[in-house]
């Protein structure tokens, strides 16, 4: 078992305070993904775990022993560095075996897990050849293999996939997540890309800033994002936005208003009756009804036609300028100049208030 | 994956130093490079070849004036009734013939000679009608006479030069890797201070110290002793600037994933940092073994018991004690200066990428 809980963990560095405070629970055996624009405090987050950093305030505990006094390499925990960390002037079972032969540990043992993980990893015809005769995604799977060797409690990785071409970005992405499967050991990612958040994760951990801002599975993210932030930084295109307010709404009932725009009707209802004059409402591309007969809702003009042959992305602009991205499943007819009438499917809109938190809907 | 460290097949000694900067012809910035390139090497060489040829030379040779180019010696022969070997000369007769002749003596502008090969009769020759018959030859005797000369000896000054050479260079190596590996990967307070009071030491002149060290030395009992010269000397602060630049640039991660990997900071220093920094520990290593070869000064001070001369202080005993005995004095130059000249050739590669990467002289 190895459960890991950060309680209130603050982080600065001199007088500028990179983690406000941070509190995150996490079980035994989960995949868990660090996601966030560049600079939110995701690798710190990361760090402060595997102890290269000190904690400024708070408490870490693994298993429930506080580990804030322990030192890095008596955590149990291992590593992948962003920039992988081989060490260039030894083999490749030299760098696997580097941590092991640290403790003392028996040749024949260090020989076992050597040759274990390299198999696992299928790096044995690499052993003897040192980091810079190798791939970006062999360096890639020897920096993995030097953690497994290493038979943490948690894997720590640091955007491990970062420095790969997008061919093989897709490819160990996979490789990941069949080894966790196989493994069944806690690991924490780091990744400002949410795609492989959506695809990896048990359960995804969005920051900004140093704060968390929600947390839940890949999918409860995306149909239930808490704000702005998470709606606009989960899913990919992003979603749709149109700032206006809430007319009308009772149980079954909710219009909105936009500047230059007929009022819609929201299909669906909140879970509390209310209006609000600064409301946002929120869209994903393939949440639409497109319709070419007037007065189904918002009329659209396309500007650009992406026809990717399975899927198609349509361009537009509401009156006023405002962009809206549509989804069409197959080939779409749509031209540019075409006016089209859109209308969100039930349920699948989301509203924000003016602080930017959602507004809760009934639940169908 | 390419390896762009290995040299390109086609990339030969003769392609390297026949590359030129016009296609067909020379360009004009061609020659003038290599102008400024054979100058240098002329600057450079000359005085370095100057002392090999001089100490095949034999003393009269030596003095000669004016210089010959190549060591010569003037031809003699043994002549019966004459115990030393008389010089031969060429002398033009009266009738315009040549004939070798061997000197007696010489009296103002006549000179004495003989027949070699009819040594009853005496023949008075101006002085002007006989040349010196000369041949090359390699005065190889100055060198075995200054192996029994000094009756041994030269091999305890030798011992004593590699002694101090070897043992502070590798001390040197260990001490100042070890402050750079402090000043460049560790935050901690007053590290600048350090580095920037480390660098001060620049600025003063090893002769102003001088006599401190030697009080230093002195108390310490070490005078005459191959250590006074070894430690004080042992860090220094070129060497420590230099190694902490170049270990600015090794990866904190690389540190980061050894400590996590359970290795002590002392490992982490034997293991990952020393052996990522040769190519700055080479050029520290040739700074180091040069001037503690050619150090005078220190060892002249420290060093006043014969049995603990250096190389170099050997070399200056020769010019005192019984006048200068020139051929001696540069058969044992040319020896003192062969080591170092290996040193360059075995260890130049890693001057040449150690100093690039650095970025400093």
């Amino acid at each position: 078992m190895a459960n890991l809980t950060l309680q209130n963990v603050k982080k600065s560095f001199g007088a500028v305070e990179v983690i406000p405070g941070v509190d995150l629970e996490i079980t035994d055996g989960e995949f868990v993904v660090f996601v966030g624009p560049s600079g939110c405090g995701k690798s710190t987050l990361l760090r402060l775990i595997a102890g290269l950093e000190d904690v400024t305030d708070g408490d870490i505990r693994i298993d429930n022993a506080s580990v804030v006094d322990v030192p890095a390499a008596d955590r149990g925990v291992a590593m992948v560095f962003q920039s992988y960390a081989l060490y260039p002037h030894m083999t490749v079972r030299e760098n696997l075996s580097f941590g092991l032969e640290n403790i003392r540990m028996e040749k024949a043992e260090i020989n076992r897990r050597v040759s274990d993980a390299a198999r696992l990893l299928q790096i044995e015809q690499l052993l003897e050849r040192r980091p810079r005769q190798l791939s970006g995604g062999q360096r890639q799977r020897v920096a993995i293999g030097r953690a497994i060797t290493r038979d943490p409690k948690i894997f720590l990785f640091d955007e491990p996939l970062s420095n790969l071409d997008a061919e093989l970005r897709v490819l160990m992405r996979v490789e990941i997540t069949k080894l966790h499967e196989r493994l069944g050991n806690t690991m924490i990612y780091v990744t400002h890309d949410q795609i492989e958040a959506m695809t990896m994760a048990d359960k995804i951990v969005v920051l900004r800033k140093g704060v968390v801002e929600q947390v839940g599975a890949p999918l409860d993210l995306y149909n239930e994002p808490r704000n702005l932030f998470v709606a606009g930084f989960i899913g990919s295109p992003r979603m749709n936005f149109v700032a206006g307010k809430i007319a009308a709404a009772d149980a079954g009932h909710v219009v909105f208003e936009a500047p230059d725009l007929p009022p819609l009707a929201l299909p669906g209802g909140l879970a509390a009756p209310l209006t609000a004059d600064g409301a946002t409402l929120g869209i994903r591309p393939e949440d639409f009804v497109v319709s070419r007969d007037a007065g189904a809702g918002w009329p659209v003009t396309v500007g650009v036609a992406e026809q990717y042959g399975a899927n198609s992305y349509l361009h537009c602009t509401l009156p006023g300028d405002v962009p809206i991205l549509v989804h069409e499943a197959g080939q779409s007819l749509a031209r540019r100049g075409d006016v089209l009438y859109l209308a969100p499917r039930e349920n699948h809109w989301h509203l924000f208030g003016a602080d930017g938190t959602a507004i809760a809907r009934r639940q169908a | 994956m390419t390896d762009l460290s290995q040299p390109k097949p086609g990339l030969s000694i003769a392609a390297f130093a026949t590359r030129r900067r016009g296609r067909k012809r020379l360009d004009w910035t061609d020659w003038l490079t290599y102008l400024y390139l054979v100058l240098g090497l002329l600057v450079m060489f000359t005085p370095v070849l100057w002392v090999a040829i001089s100490s095949f030379k034999t003393p009269a040779n030596l003095t000669e004036f004016p210089p010959t180019l190549l060591p010569y010696a003037a031809q003699t022969v043994v002549v019966e009734g004459h115990d030393e070997p008389l010089p031969l000369f060429d002398v033009v007769g009266e009738d315009g013939q040549t004939r070798q002749l061997a000197q007696l003596r010489r009296v103002g502008i006549q000179a004495q000679m003989i027949d070699p090969a009819n040594p009853e009769e005496r023949i008075v020759v101006p002085v002007g009608n006989a040349t010196p018959v000369r041949q090359l030859y390699l005065a190889t005797e100055n060198y075995s006479n200054l192996l029994s000369s000094t009756g041994g000896q030269i091999w305890r000054y030798l011992f004593n030069s590699l002694f101090i050479t070897v043992v502070a260079t590798a001390i040197t190596l260990v001490m100042n890797s070890m402050a750079a590996f402090a000043l460049s990967k560790y935050r901690f307070r007053g590290s600048n201070v350090a580095l920037v009071s480390i660098l001060a030491t620049l600025m003063i002149p090893a002769t102003v110290v001088l006599v401190p060290t030697y009080m230093i030395v002195a108390q310490l009992g070490l005078v005459g002793n191959l250590w006074g010269v070894i430690l004080p000397t042992v860090a220094t602060p070129t060497g420590v600037f230099l190694l902490r630049q170049y270990m600015l640039t090794i990866p904190d991660e690389l540190i980061e994933a050894a400590r996590m990997d359970h290795a002590s900071e002392w490992r982490i220093f034997w293991r990952i940092i020393l052996p990522l920094s040769s190519p700055a520990l080479a050029v520290v290593a040739i700074f180091s073994i040069l001037s503690r070869w050619n150090d005078f000064l220190l060892p002249l001070v420290v060093l006043t018991r014969r049995e603990s001369y250096t190389l170099q202080l050997a070399l200056a005993s020769f010019q005192t004690e019984y006048g200068v005995r020139y051929e001696v004095l540069l058969a044992m130059t040319t020896l003192t200066a062969l080591p170092l000249a290996f040193a360059f050739i075995f260890l130049q590669r890693y001057i040449t990428s150690g100093i690039a990467s650095t970025g400093i002289k």
